[in-house]
C-alpha cells in the first residue's frame, strides 16, 4: 500500500504535482481572502453609509444583491457558472479564474463580517469624533474603522480557514489544487486509502498553521491595547 | 396629524448678542415629541444648568445645540450661523463647540495624547491642504495675469510638522493642567472613569471651543470620582467659559450656574437664577422634582 503510494509519489514524480497543488491551494485561499477583504470592506462601508446617505443607499442595495447571490448559491455552482458561462469565451487560466470566484465569494462573507464589525463599535465613538469637527468620512476612517478591524480579526481568521477548505473544489474549473493532485495519484494507482488520508493530513496541517498564526495575531493586538 | 408635508418654520434673524439662539426647536421621534417648540438664547459667559426628570428631553436639547441630533423643526444659531442650514459647514462650526458625554467616549484605539491631538491636527491639516489647493490654482491663474495684477498666495503659516509639534505641546500642557501628564501614552481602557472624563474634557478644550456642552458628565462615575470632574468644570467656569450642563448634581448646579433651566415634557417649564429656581420655585412639577432630588 505504502510502496505503491511512494512509488507514484516519488519515483514517478507525482510530488511535483502535489507541490504545485499545495501552492495553488494556498494562493487561491490567500489571494481570495485579500480580494474578499477589499470587496467586502467597500461593500460594508457603502452599506453602513447607506443608512444615512441617499446616494450610498442605491449602491447599498446593489451590495445587498451581491452578497445575497454569493451567499445564496453553492461555491461549486459559482465556479461552474463563471467557467462555462461568464468566462466561456474568455481565455483565462483556471488558477486566475478560481482566485476571482473565491475572491468574489469571500467578499460577500467579508462584507457581512465587516458590517457587523463597524456596527459593533459604540455609536459614541463616532459622535465624539463628529463633535470635535471631523466629517463623517474622516471620523469613520480614523476612529470607527480601526476599531472595527480589530474586532473582526478573529472572524476573518475563521473566514480564511473556511475559504482554504472550500478551495478543495477549485478543480472544477481545471485548476490543479491539492485535492486534484492527490486524486491523480489515486486514479493512477487505483489506491485510495493512503492518498486520501495524506490529503486530509495536509489540509489539517495547513489549517493548524493558520490557526496558530491567527491566535498570535490576536494576542498581539490585545497586548497593544493594554499598555 | 395635521401636517403631512412638514413645512419648516422660517428663521428670524438671530440676536447678535446671543452666542447660541434656538428658535422654535422641535424634535420628534416618530409620533413622540421629545422637544416641543423651544426658543431660547444663550449669551457668552453664561453657565446654564439644565435639570429635569429622566426622559424630559435634556440630552436631546443639548444634542440639538450642535445638531448632533437633527431638529425636526426650528433653527439653531451659533454665532449667527444657522446650523440647520445645509449651506453652513457644520464641521467648521462644531470645532468651536466642545461636547462631553456621560460615557466619556474617548477613542479606544488611541492613547491619551493621540485622543487629544487627533482633532486639532486633523482640522489644521485639512485647512493646510485647502490653502495649498487654493494656492495651486492661484498660481495657475497668475500665469495668465499681468505682473501687477497677480493675486498673492496665502501663507498658512505652519507646516504639517509644526502643526503636529504644536498640537502635542498643547496636549501635554492640558494634561499637565489636570495632573495626568504621566498618562499621555496610556490607553483609555487602563484609566479610571474620573481620569477618562477629565481627559475627555481637555480633549474638547484642545479645539479652543467657544462653548462647552456637558451631558451628565458625572453620572457614569463612581462617587469618589465625581469631585475631581466637577472641580475641573468649576475651574473652566471660573475661567469664563460659556457652558451648558445637563446635571443631576443640584449642589453643583447651584454653585456654578448663572441660570438654571428646568425641563419637563420637552419644554423648558421654568428657568431663572439658581436661588430663585431652588428657593422659590413656581411650577408645581419643579417643586415636585426638587422635593425628590434635594
Ligand atoms: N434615538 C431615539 N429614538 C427614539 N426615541 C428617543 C431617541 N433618543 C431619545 N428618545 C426619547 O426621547 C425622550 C427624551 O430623551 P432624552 O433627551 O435622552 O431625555 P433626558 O436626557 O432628559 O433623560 C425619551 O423618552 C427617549 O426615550
Ligand atoms: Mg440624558
Amino acid at each position: 500500500m505504502w510502496q505503491i503510494f511512494w512509488k507514484q509519489f516519488y519515483t514517478e514524480g507525482a510530488y511535483k504535482n502535489i507541490l504545485l497543488g499545495l501552492r495553488n491551494t494556498l494562493v487561491i485561499a490567500i489571494c481570495g481572502l485579500i480580494i474578499g477583504i477589499a470587496i467586502g470592506t467597500i461593500v460594508a462601508c457603502v452599506q453602513v453609509a447607506g443608512r444615512r446617505n441617499k446616494v450610498a443607499k442605491v449602491f447599498s442595495v446593489a451590495g445587498d444583491v451581491y452578497t445575497g447571490i454569493f451567499r445564496g448559491t453553492p461555491i461549486v455552482v459559482q465556479l461552474l457558472v463563471f467557467h462555462f458561462i461568464i468566462f466561456a469565451s474568455v481565455d483565462i487560466d483556471g488558477l486566475t479564474e478560481a482566485i476571482l470566484v473565491f475572491g468574489l465569494n469571500s467578499g460577500a462573507y467579508v462584507a457581512e463580517i465587516m458590517r457587523g464589525g463597524i456596527l459593533s463599535v459604540d455609536a459614541g465613538q463616532l459622535e465624539a469624533g463628529r463633535t470635535l469637527g471631523l466629517s463623517y468620512p474622516a471620523a469613520m476612517l480614523k476612529i470607527v474603522f480601526p476599531q472595527a478591524v480589530k474586532n473582526v480579526i478573529p472572524t476573518l481568521g475563521n473566514e480564511l480557514i473556511a475559504l482554504t477548505k472550500d478551495t478543495s473544489v477549485a478543480g472544477f474549473v481545471g485548476t490543479i489544487d491539492l485535492t486534484v493532485a492527490f486524486r491523480a495519484i489515486s486514479s493512477a494507482t487505483y489506491e485510495f486509502i493512503v492518498p486520501y488520508i495524506m490529503l486530509a493530513v495536509v489540509y489539517l496541517a495547513i489549517i493548524i498553521i493558520f490557526t496558530v498564526i491567527i491566535r498570535l495575531a490576536e494576542r498581539r493586538l490585545r497586548r497593544n491595547e493594554r499598555k | 396629524m395635521k401636517e403631512n408635508k412638514k413645512e419648516k418654520t422660517p428663521a428670524v434673524a438671530p440676536d447678535p448678542a446671543a452666542l447660541i439662539e434656538v428658535q422654535h426647536l422641535t424634535k420628534s421621534y416618530g409620533q413622540l415629541k421629545v422637544l416641543d417648540d423651544i426658543s431660547e438664547k444663550i449669551t457668552e459667559g453664561e453657565k446654564i444648568a439644565v435639570i429635569g426628570p429622566s426622559g424630559s428631553g435634556k440630552s436631546t436639547f443639548l444634542r440639538c445645540l450642535n445638531v448632533l441630533e437633527d431638529p425636526s423643526d426650528g433653527h439653531v444659531f451659533f454665532e449667527g450661523n444657522d446650523l440647520c442650514d445645509l449651506k453652513v459647514d457644520i464641521n467648521l462650526q462644531r470645532r468651536r463647540m466642545g461636547m462631553v458625554f456621560q460615557q466619556f467616549n474617548l477613542f479606544n484605539n488611541m492613547n491619551v495624547i493621540k485622543n487629544i491631538m487627533l482633532a486639532p491636527v486633523h482640522v489644521q491639516k485639512q485647512d493646510l491642504r485647502k490653502t495649498r489647493t487654493k494656492n495651486f490654482f492661484t498660481r495657475i491663474k497668475n500665469l495668465f495675469r499681468k505682473k501687477d495684477k497677480r493675486e498673492p498666495l496665502i501663507n498658512y503659516g505652519k507646516t504639517l510638522k509644526q502643526i503636529k509639534i504644536e498640537a502635542r505641546e498643547n496636549a501635554l500642557r492640558l494634561l499637565e493642567r489636570i495632573g495626568l501628564a504621566d498618562k499621555a501614552d496610556a490607553y483609555p481602557s487602563t484609566l479610571s472613569g474620573g481620569q477618562r472624563q477629565r481627559i475627555a474634557i481637555v480633549r474638547a478644550l484642545a479645539m479652543n471651543p467657544k462653548v462647552m456642552l456637558f451631558d451628565e458628565p458625572t453620572s457614569a462615575l463612581d462617587p469618589e470620582m465625581v469631585g475631581e470632574v466637577l472641580e475641573l468644570i468649576k475651574e473652566l467656569a471660573r475661567g469664563g467659559m460659556t457652558m451648558v450642563i445637563v446635571t443631576h448634581e443640584m449642589g453643583f448646579a447651584r454653585e456654578v450656574a448663572t441660570r438654571v433651566m428646568f425641563m419637563d415634557g420637552g419644554k423648558i417649564v421654568e428657568q431663572g437664577p439658581p436661588d430663585q429656581v431652588f428657593e422659590s420655585p413656581d411650577n408645581p412639577r419643579l417643586k415636585d422634582f426638587l422635593s425628590k432630588v434635594l
